[in-house]
């Protein structure tokens, strides 16, 4: 039967190595089969997070060959024969055991951001139309990826200042929604931080749900909050229209 | 927010363990931005066959002749597109990759350092004039579609070349990179939360979808339209020169 050999991290955030596992493979076996097998037949004691195995519910996050990824959604087939495959932890959040990594931080984050606030208390009929751009938004399974590999947050540690492609998409769902009246462009610019990012696409490089974070997200909520602070042409005549 | 600590165990103790090709698509746009910089500076400089007959290099239009202005009439034009250019978030993206390598590549360290502002504070916070930049670059693409139809006439006869053919290309890419912006697409119609409120909001969410069509491929517009930019001038230099033909076809 044909192995594939794995590199997986063991150990804390204080002391750990990489150990090697050979395992078998199976047609349509993916990395967190593998790392199920290891559990089940190698080493009983390897930490990791899982829940659906169908890419929906974001547990699984983990770097494989140094690309962030779920590991329920890659396959084997897709590595050459010979190749040696590298699972990481994520790198962004404090590691607690093997491929487990705390990520209570962004729950911290999302407290921030002001819920949809609306003036209508009937009925709500919205159109496709108006809630097409948000839908895209609600596909986020909250499997942290695009903040894992955001270079504010992963390289530049930025968690006190930068709040992250998960929660600009957040925010973004919100600000669009066509019922929503609060304005979050104040939080963007300070709290969010949304200036330290240099729009990179890792975020949309990385996301399994497909969603364009950089183009449909960030970056219209960049331009609102141009609007805001840095055009006074539009901010003349946003409050000259108001009036 | 609260304060967090990347992540600094033995997990990850070098820049990456990546084993895709990944300095490739960096180290391209690099060459290729270097390359066009290089060529762009020195036609600007020039001063000299940017235009012949009916014909107009890009990099020159539209002609500014002012009697106090002793240099080159193209820098009096190239700052809008460049301006334009260097704001755009597709090139923010790439120069930020290539030249600072802030990251060079998704999931590659950089060595980091908690000194890193991005656009926060200048000079990139000037990033945010990128709106500014396109109404003065949507003014410049009208008037190379000015400088094509021109092109088709010479001593008030019809005429069309090969010359003219390219001027035309060029101009549809250029329009193709530059109402496909981003900025763009957000004061067409963006900005709005609601579609279909209003007539004025539901043809601005027709405006919209069709420049979020262009915009979906911004990147490959960036690209072609600088490649054509350059053709187009390099093409009027060789004809104005007296080597190459304008390649009349009738």
């Amino acid at each position: 039967m044909a192995k594939v050999t794995l590199k997986v991290y063991r150990g804390d955030k204080e002391k750990g190595e990489f150990k090697t596992y050979e395992v078998p493979i199976e047609d349509g076996m993916v990395i967190l089969d593998a790392i199920h097998y290891i559990q089940a037949n190698i080493d009983n004691d390897i930490a990791v997070r899982w829940n659906c195995k169908a890419a929906k519910c974001g547990s699984c996050s983990a770097e494989v060959n140094g690309k962030p990824s779920l590991m329920c959604k890659t396959r084997l087939d897709r590595f050459a024969k010979d190749e040696v495959i590298t699972v990481q932890p994520l790198k962004t959040f404090p590691l607690i055991k093997d491929l487990v990594t705390d990520v209570s931080w962004n729950y911290e984050v999302n407290k921030h951001i002001t819920p949809l606030t609306s003036k209508d208390e009937g009925e709500w009929v919205i159109y496709q139309e108006d809630i097409e751009r948000v839908q895209e938004f609600r596909k986020c399974i909250e499997c942290f990826l695009c903040q894992d590999v955001c270079h504010v947050l992963r390289d530049h540690d930025k968690h006190a200042n930068f709040a992250g492609p998960r929660f600009l998409v957040r925010t973004a769902g919100l600000e669009m929604h066509p019922k929503d009246t609060a304005s979050r462009t104040k939080y963007l610019k300070e709290e969010g931080g949304i200036g330290y990012c240099n729009i990179t696409k890792c975020c949309t490089e990385v996301c399994p749900e497909e969603i364009h974070i950089t183009d449909n997200a960030i970056i219209p909520l960049k331009e609102r909050v141009v609007d805001d602070f840095y055009d006074p042409i539009a901010k003349f005549l946003k409050g000259l229209f108001k009036k | 927010m609260t304060q967090s600590t990347v992540n600094s165990s033995p997990a990850h103790t070098t820049k990456t363990v990546r084993k895709d090709n990944w300095w490739l698509e960096p180290a391209s746009i690099a060459l290729g931005f270097t390359l066009f910089i290089i060529y762009a500076t020195f036609r600007a400089f020039e001063n000299n066959y940017y235009e012949i007959n009916q014909y107009l290099s890009p990099f020159y239009s539209p002609k500014i002749i002012l009697e106090f202005w002793k240099f080159s009439p193209a820098i009096l034009v190239l700052w809008i597109p460049a301006g334009f250019r260097a704001t755009c978030y597709y090139y923010r993206k790439a120069y930020y990759r290539s030249y600072f390598m802030d990251p060079p590549a998704c999931g590659v360290g950089h060595g980091g350092g908690s000194s890193y502002c991005g656009e926060t504070t200048f000079p990139f916070v000037l990033q945010n004039l990128h709106r500014y930049f396109f109404y003065m670059a949507a003014l410049v693409v009208l008037w190379l579609w000015k400088d094509a139809f021109d092109s088709l006439f010479f001593q008030g006869q019809f005429t069309f070349s090969i010359l003219s053919l390219v001027m035309f290309v060029n101009v549809v890419l250029l329009s193709n990179y530059t109402f496909g912006c981003h900025a763009y697409r957000h004061l067409v119609g963006g900005k709005l939360d609601c579609f279909s409120c209003t007539k004025a909001s539901q043809t601005k969410h027709k405006v919209w979808q069709f420049v979020s069509k262009l915009n979906e491929h911004h990147m490959f517009w960036a690209w072609m339209s600088l490649f054509s930019v350059a053709f187009t001038d390099f093409y009027i230099r060789q004809v104005a020169s007296g080597a190459y033909s304008p390649m009349r076809i009738f």
